[in-house]
C-alpha cells in the first residue's frame, strides 16, 4: 500500500500547484489537438446525426411533448451533453495507453500529488469537448434553434460541460484503474454510454419516464448536467444550485477515485 | 550538524537493507548500495536481476517496502516530493509523446518540474542543444528515430537540473551509432553539470566506457561492487568485465539478457506506439 508522503505543505502551495498542473495538461491536450485536429471533423459528425436526423425527425411526429419549446431546441443542449459524454467516457483509454507507454511512469515522478495529475487529465478532456460543445452549438444555430447569445451564458454552458466531462473522464479513469486494459476499457465504456444517454433527460422531459428509469435519471450526474444547458440556452427554469453542486461534487469525487487507483495503473 | 573540519560529504544515494516484493516473487533482496556525489554508478545485471525495481523504489515509484533508501540524506519515503524535484528519470522504454513535437514534449515537463516561467523557453531551448535536438526540435516526436526519441528523453530528465540522473537502460535497443550518440551525452552532461547519474544495463562495454563504479546485481542480491578496473584486475590482466560478472554469479550476463521476455515486451510496446 501506498503510504502518503509526510511534507511539510502550505495550502496556498498546493492550490497553485494544483492549479498550475490542471493549466499544464490542459496547454498539452490544445497542442495535441492542434497537430491533429481530424478528430475535432469525425466527432462532430454524430452529433450532427443526432440534430439532423434525430432530431429534425422528432420534430415533425411531435412525440415528445416538451411544452411551448420547438423539440429541436428541447434536443440541442442534450446532444451537448451527450457528445461530450462520449468524448470524456472514453478519456481513460489515454491513460492506459500513456500507460503502456512508459509516460504514466515518468509523470508520477514528477513532484505533483496524483489526484493533481487526474484533476489535471480531467480537466484536459473537458478542453476537448469544449471543442465538441462549440461544434453542435454552431451546427444547432445552423438549423434555427433559438438560443441565447448572451456572452456570460455561453461562459457558463461550457463551464457546465467541462465539469460533466470532468466526471466522466474520471469515471473512465476509475475503470481504466480497475480493469488496466485498453480493450476492456472500450467494451466497458461502449456498455455503460447509451444507459447514461437513455437514463437522462437528454432526449425526453423525465415526466414521462417510468418510475425506475426516473430513479436512475435522478443519480445520473448527466441529468444535471443537461438541465443546467438547457436553462442556460434556451431559458427552461432549472435549479441551478442542485445542478452545479451536484456537478462539481460528482468531479471531485470521480478525481478522488481515479486519483486512488492511479498506483494500480503504475505496477 | 557535525562539528568535524573535513566532513564526509552527503551520499547522493544510500540504500540499506532494501527488499521488495511481488507477490512470491522477491525481486530485491536485503540491497545495500551507497552512490557518492559527481560519480556515475552502474547497476549490471541480467533482466530480472531487480535492476529496475530498486530504480523505481529511488525514484518514489514504489514506496520502500523495508529497509532504507536516501537521496542526498533525504528519506524516499517521507520526503518524496523533495525527492522527485533531484531527479531526472528515463525508464527503460522509449516514453515520449509523438503527438507533441521535441519541445512541447520537453516543455511539458519544465512545467511539471515548475521550472519558472520566465526562464522556461531558455531552459528547453539549452536541454534540447544539449542533445542535439535543436534542429528538430519543432517536428513531431512522432517522427523521430528510436536514438532521437532517447536524447528527447535525456533533455526531458535534464530539464529540471537534476541532482541526480537516473537512466534505466539507457541504450537498450539502440543501433550501435544511436548507442555511442547517447553515451556521448551522458557524458557531456556530467562533465557540463557536475551531476551523479546511476545507470543500469546489462552492457558491459557501457559499464566499461561510462561508470566509475559498478556493482553487480544477481537475482536480487548484490554481488560484487568496485570501480571496473579494480574488479577486472582481481581475475587478471586479460579479464572483461563479463568475466567478472561469470566470475561472480556463474552465469553469463548477455545470455540472460537477450531472450528475456520483459524486452520482447518493451520492443513490442515501443514498436506499437511508433508504428
Amino acid at each position: 500500500m501506498s503510504v502518503a508522503p509526510v511534507v511539510p505543505r502550505s495550502g496556498w502551495a498546493e492550490s497553485l500547484r494544483l492549479l498550475s498542473r490542471i493549466g499544464t495538461f490542459c496547454l498539452v491536450e490544445l497542442q495535441k489537438l492542434r497537430h491533429d485536429r481530424t478528430e475535432l471533423i469525425t466527432r462532430a459528425i454524430q452529433p450532427i446525426l443526432w440534430l439532423v436526423i434525430f432530431g429534425v425527425t422528432f420534430s415533425r411526429i411531435r412525440a415528445i411533448p416538451t411544452g411551448n419549446v420547438p423539440y429541436l431546441d428541447y434536443l440541442a443542449p442534450g446532444i451537448i451533453a451527450q457528445s461530450a459524454l462520449f468524448v470524456a467516457i472514453f478519456y481513460g483509454i489515454q491513460i492506459i495507453w500513456e500507460r503502456d507507454a512508459g509516460i504514466l511512469t515518468k509523470l508520477l515522478v514528477t513532484p505533483s500529488p496524483r489526484s493533481a495529475l487526474v484533476a489535471g487529465k480531467a480537466f484536459a478532456a473537458g478542453v476537448r469537448t469544449i471543442s465538441q460543445a462549440i461544434v453542435v452549438l454552431i451546427v444547432a444555430a445552423l438549423l434555427g434553434v433559438s438560443m441565447t447569445w448572451n456572452p456570460l451564458k455561453l461562459l457558463a454552458v461550457l463551464a457546465v460541460v467541462v465539469l460533466g466531462a470532468a466526471f466522466f473522464s474520471c469515471l473512465s479513469m476509475t475503470i481504466a484503474g480497475l480493469v488496466l486494459r485498453r480493450d476492456r476499457l472500450m467494451g466497458i465504456g461502449q456498455a455503460i454510454t447509451m444507459p447514461l444517454f437513455f437514463a437522462s433527460n437528454a432526449l425526453y422531459p423525465v415526466s414521462l419516464m417510468p418510475d425506475w428509469l426516473r430513479v436512475l435519471s435522478h443519480v445520473n450526474p448527466l441529468t444535471y448536467e443537461v438541465s443546467a444547458l438547457r436553462g442556460l440556452l434556451i431559458g427552461q427554469p432549472t435549479n441551478y444550485w442542485l445542478d452545479f453542486t451536484v456537478l462539481i461534487v460528482a468531479a471531485v469525487a470521480g478525481i478522488c477515485a481515479a486519483a486512488s487507483l492511479l498506483s494500480r495503473l503504475a505496477r | 550538524m557535525s562539528a568535524d573540519p573535513t566532513p564526509e560529504p552527503v551520499p547522493a544515494v544510500q540504500i540499506a537493507g532494501l527488499s521488495h516484493r511481488f507477490g512470491d516473487h522477491l525481486a530485491v533482496d536485503a540491497l545495500d548500495l551507497t552512490v557518492s556525489p559527481g560519480e556515475c554508478f552502474g547497476l549490471l545485471g541480467p533482466n530480472g536481476a531487480g535492476k529496475t525495481t530498486t530504480l523505481r523504489v529511488l525514484n518514489t515509484l514504489y514506496p520502500p517496502q523495508s529497509g532504507t533508501v536516501q537521496v542526498f540524506g533525504l528519506d524516499v519515503r517521507t520526503q518524496a516530493m523533495v525527492v522527485r524535484r533531484m531527479l531526472g528519470y528515463v525508464p527503460q522504454q522509449l516514453s515520449i509523446e509523438g503527438a507533441l513535437t521535441g519541445r512541447e514534449n520537453v516543455s511539458w515537463f519544465a512545467r511539471l518540474f515548475d521550472v519558472p516561467r520566465r526562464e522556461r523557453a531558455a531552459r528547453v531551448a539549452e536541454v534540447l542543444e544539449i542533445v542535439d535536438l535543436t534542429d528538430a526540435a519543432d517536428r513531431l516526436a512522432s517522427t523521430y528515430s528510436g536514438g532521437m526519441v532517447r536524447r528527447l528523453e535525456l533533455a526531458q530528465a535534464l530539464v529540471n537540473r537534476p541532482a541526480l540522473l537516473v537512466l534505466d537502460e539507457p541504450t537498450v535497443g539502440l543501433d550501435p551509432v544511436a548507442r555511442d550518440s547517447v553515451w556521448a551525452r551522458v557524458q557531456d552532461m556530467q562533465e557540463r553539470y557536475g551531476m551523479t547519474v546511476l545507470l543500469t544495463t546489462h552492457y558491459m562495454e557501457e559499464a566499461d566506457l561510462l561508470c566509475d563504479q559498478v556493482a553487480l546485481m544477481h537475482h536480487g542480491r548484490l554481488r560484487a561492487v568496485g570501480t571496473p578496473a579494480h574488479l577486472k584486475a582481481e581475475l587478471g590482466p586479460q579479464a572483461s568485465l563479463e568475466d567478472v560478472f561469470r566470475h561472480h554469479t556463474g552465469e553469463s550476463l548477455e545470455g540472460e539478457a537477450k531472450g528475456g521476455l520483459r524486452d520482447v515486451r518493451g520492443t513490442r510496446r515501443t514498436a506499437q506506439r511508433m508504428g
